[in-house]
């Protein structure tokens, strides 16, 4: 393993860091916010300073092996929210370090789960810095280097691969740097539809732009303790809803339509999918939730927005569903898992692979009536080869495997059945909230120091779709010649 | 721009590499899905697993507003049928590899009628590569410029040479124009400058007029024998090519080849040739047929590892010149000074036409590249531009000039009188000039090479 490659690499994403902090510091300055502004400065200085050291080391070689892929987006990830924590705590407005690294982790991987029980309070560059955190975890850091960066060997994929969420990572274009810039370009322009349509509903200007994040990146930070219930205008909470949903499609599918491709983008059968799991959803759970509404018009609007916010994995709310009939409840923990689209900016573990399952299923019991039949999978016209069937099998068992070790050692809370997993399920969808204690107007707070590290793993082991870190845990990763 | 390669084989990945290095995009068709998974984990390009010569799969690689279309599988008729169709979707320029013999005759026709661009041929290339390094076995390699007025000769330096432990300057007398335009020693590249002293197995790179070369080697004092026979082991289509043109100038030639079957064939095909059948790696034949009074040995069979053998054998045997065909060119310095002499590799042939040809294409107002040469593997480039109207810095003479870092003008083509510059030569419009450069920048305009001239 190249080591000073990947330092180097890890050097420019702490400089990217830097950079992307400075409108942060910017706010502190200009609202005075004293102790926030220090807190920038100082992290700024130690990034830059870190980051070129790292970047002067001299490497042997410029390549980019798979496993030197894998490990530059982990531990990237990691130094990211490690350095990205500190202006919660320099600052002081989170006094503990392990509940800042939380909200960091938490805020880059687009989970939004938090341990703040007012966030009200918080200055404003502070909450600028925590929201904003969504909107680059989103898209994902590394896309952005790749997009602005220019790369001297051809084998970034790899970093591309290990950080975009999927099973089959594919090029728009033939270039790299330009499919990075893109996916960029729709997601900004995206982003900016967004702030616009809120502004004419009468949000205020930096409550956009915040709401914008956290919807671009399906994250789910508010600045309000309410979330977006705290408007209540139906209009912004409809906005926020289809942006979600929006967010949460394949970004391939905005590419195609910007090619003026719309046959193949509207016959996507993962795109199909996900607009039939919505619409079920929102319609089921509207009867279900018909009693405690007076209108169905009512109950539409609240399903809507709950489900839009579960199956994207942001996590905003307008109604605490935890106190919805039991169908409900349990419809949206799936979700949860079921996630967005892969290649979008949602968790979870994708619609394209529930669909894989699905064929294979069906597949199996062809099988089993013709054991003589040969079948291949196929989706949208194209074969599904059997190595990566396999990957996504292992995808889903590791997934399961860590869920279910994660749910044991946050057990140890003593908390009811609900609350304990949930909260795991919550954290490696990058959803937010769960059920019970953790649903809608709970939060964080109360679980352990331990419990809180057990959670950072499950969203970055969520966010990073297992892989990547689960190599760091390899020892033969870390030994010299291997 | 944006190219489209049909055929991921040794010659498509080949163009790709340097195709996308040279910030073209690029989309590679091929029906192997592995072969493609590889090529995405090593290049930056994009891939569609498919049939190339398919509608459905030409405008899923969007073909249709493709500047260029370069057909690269193994069959030909694969090749043609994409280029037509390629042609028809409304792609600008469509390169095909031919390379069956019963169609080369008939290539000027296909072109014409299939519009296509250019037409490639790997081993007949090879083989006139082979063909004129056996007229100068001197050099170990030779790159033709200005219509064959001037070429680059590549020599590499023995022990004895005269050469060693000289200066740069006053290395020639006033008599013979000839330039020394680039040194390799061990793996780095340099274009000297005066005070450069030559070393023992250092590669030179010398330009000099077509006319001049005899008297370049004699002053050098490099002579060798004039080939007069020829042994060939291996009968791959190369030969066939080779033979030929060998046979036409009256140069012996004796094919060892291996499999029956084909030893009729190239009986049929080449009848003044002498066919042996027998395996050519086996010592006692080579030695029964006489390796040791051939004045070249030519290895051409498709096992890289037998063709190395065989020469290393003929050069213990003292045989003057020995030419090898080689595929995998990554390993090249391994064998650099152990007895390998001249290196054929048909795949970076034909990479270094296409890329030449791409090179003009993209120029459509500067001073076009007319020829372009890759040499040292690559390490370094030598280009022919023509000086036109908007070139910088003409008629001042070239000791003014400031030029960049390693670049060097090693001769101007005036009207058909060749130059090899000192400093007192200028450019003039309508001039060529071949610039010789180490290749860390793409140098496809002559303004890229003085130092104001960068951003234009």
């Amino acid at each position: 393993m190249n080591r000073r490659l990947i330092v180097n690499y890890i050097g420019l994403i702490l400089n990217i860091e830097a950079v992307l902090m400075a409108p942060a510091l910017l706010i502190a300055l200009f609202k005075h916010e004293r102790a926030s502004a220090f807190a920038f400065a100082v992290t700024m200085f130690v990034l830059l300073l870190f980051g070129i050291v790292f970047i002067k080391l001299k490497t042997w070689s410029k390549r980019i092996y798979a496993r030197e892929g894998f490990v530059i987006v982990a531990l990237s990830w990691v130094f990211l929210s490690a350095f990205g924590c500190l202006p919660f705590y320099l600052s002081g407005e989170i006094p503990s370090i392990v509940d800042s690294f939380f909200e960091t982790v938490s805020g880059f991987t687009t989970t939004g789960a938090t341990i703040l029980t007012d966030v009200e309070i918080l200055p404003m560059s502070i909450l600028y810095w925590r929201s904003f955190t969504h909107w680059l975890g989103g898209m994902g850091v590394l896309v952005f280097m790749l997009a602005v960066i220019p790369m001297s060997e051809g084998s970034s994929m790899r970093i591309m691969r290990a950080e975009s969420p999927g099973p089959v990572v594919g090029k728009l274009v033939p270039k790299l740097r330009h499919t990075a810039r893109i996916l960029y370009v729709i997601y900004i322009v995206m982003t900016l539809a967004e702030i616009i349509l809120l502004l004419c509903g009468g949000m205020p200007f930096f409550d956009s732009l915040v709401h914008a994040f956290g919807t671009a990146g399906t994250g789910g930070f508010s600045i309000k303790n309410a979330s977006i219930g705290a408007y209540d205008s139906v209009y912004l909470q409809n906005v926020v809803a289809v942006f979600m949903l929006l967010f949460g499609v394949n970004f391939n599918f905005y590419y195609l339509i910007l090619c003026k491709n719309f046959k193949s983008a509207f016959k996507s059968s993962e795109f199909r999918m996900y607009v039939g799991i919505v619409a079920f959803s929102i319609v089921t759970i509207a009867i279900n939730i018909l009693s405690y509404y007076d209108t169905m018009r009512e109950a539409l609007h609240y399903s809507l927005f709950q489900v839009a916010s579960i199956i994207t994995t942001t996590g905003y709310a307008t109604a605490n569903f935890d106190l919805w009939p039991q169908y409900s409840r349990c419809l949206l923990f799936l979700l949860m898992i079921v996630g967005a689209c892969a290649g979008s900016t949602g968790g979870g573990i994708k619609v394209t692979r529930v669909l894989m399952i699905f064929k294979v299923i069906r597949n199996y019991t062809q099988k089993l009536l013709h054991p003589r039949s040969v079948k291949l999978m196929k989706i949208d016209g194209k074969v599904i080869s059997e190595g990566t069937l396999h990957e996504v099998f292992v995808f889903l068992l590791s997934y399961a495997v860590i869920a279910v070790a994660s749910i044991m050692v946050i057990s140890l809370e003593n908390f009811d059945f609900d609350t304990t997993a949930s909260s795991v399920i919550a954290c490696m969808g990058n959803i937010g909230p769960g059920l019970s204690k953790v649903g809608p107007i709970g939060n964080f707070s109360e679980f352990s120091n331990l419990s809180k590290l057990v959670f950072c793993a499950d969203m970055l082991f969520g966010r990073l779709e297992v892989f990547p870190m689960l190599l760091l845990f390899s020892p033969s990763l870390w030994r010299r010649g291997r | 721009m944006k190219i489209v390669i049909v055929g991921d084989g040794k010659v498509g990945y080949s163009l790709a590499r340097q195709l996308s290095k040279e910030e073209h995009d690029i989309v590679m068709i091929d029906s192997n899905s592995e072969v493609l998974d590889e090529l995405l984990e090593t290049l930056d390009v994009m891939t569609v697993i498919g049939n190339g010569a398919t509608l459905e799969v030409q405008r899923e690689a969007n073909v249709a507003v493709s500047d260029l279309l370069i057909a690269a599988t193994s069959s030909d008729e694969t090749n043609l049928l994409c280029c037509i169709l390629a042609k028809k979707l409304g792609c600008r320029h469509t390169i095909s590899r031919v390379r069956n013999s019963a169609y080369t005759q008939q290539l000027q026709f296909l072109r014409d009628e299939l519009g296509l661009s250019l037409t490639i041929n790997p081993e007949l290339t090879a083989a006139r590569e082979i063909f004129r390094l056996t007229q100068y076995p001197s050099f170990l390699k030779r790159d033709v410029f200005a219509k064959g007025r001037v070429e680059l000769v590549e020599i590499r330096l023995s022990s004895e040479s005269k050469l060693v432990g000289k200066r740069l300057d006053g290395l020639f007398d006033s008599r013979l124009k000839a330039l020394v335009c680039a040194v390799e020693r061990g793996d780095t590249v340099t274009i000297p400058k005066g005070g450069f002293i030559f070393e023992e197995n250092d590669t030179i790179i010398v330009a000099a007029k077509n006319s001049d070369l005899a008297k370049l080697i004699k002053q050098l004092d490099i002579a060798k024998n004039k080939i007069k026979n020829v042994m060939i082991v291996g009968g791959s289509r190369v030969a066939v090519y080779c033979t030929d043109l060998l046979l036409k100038a009256g140069v012996g030639v004796k094919i060892i080849e291996q499999d029956a079957q084909k030893c009729v064939e190239l009986a049929e095909k080449l009848p003044d040739a002498i066919i042996i059948h027998g395996d050519g790696t086996r010592q006692d034949l080579l030695i029964e047929e006489g390796i040791r009074h051939t004045d070249a040995v030519i290895s051409l069979t498709n096992i890289d590892e037998e063709n190395l053998i065989i020469s290393l054998f003929a050069d213990y045997l003292n045989v003057s010149k020995t030419i090898t065909k080689i595929n995998r060119l990554e390993y090249r310095q391994l064998f650099n000074d152990k007895g390998i002499d001249s290196i054929i590799c048909p795949k970076e042939l034909t990479t270094n036409d296409i890329v030449r040809y791409v090179r003009a294409m993209n120029n459509t107002t500067g001073s076009s590249v007319v020829t372009l040469h890759r040499i040292f593997d690559g390490k370094a480039e030598a280009l022919e531009f023509i000086v036109q109207p908007t070139t910088l810095h003409r008629e001042i003479p070239l000791s003014k000039l400031s030029l960049r870092k390693d670049i060097l003008i090693a001769c101007i083509n005036r009207n058909g009188t060749i130059i090899i510059p000192n400093g007192n030569d200028f450019l003039m419009e309508g001039d060529t000039a071949i610039v010789v450069t180490t290749s860390d920048r793409t140098i496809d305009n002559l303004n890229d090479i003085f130092t104001d001239g960068e951003n234009r």
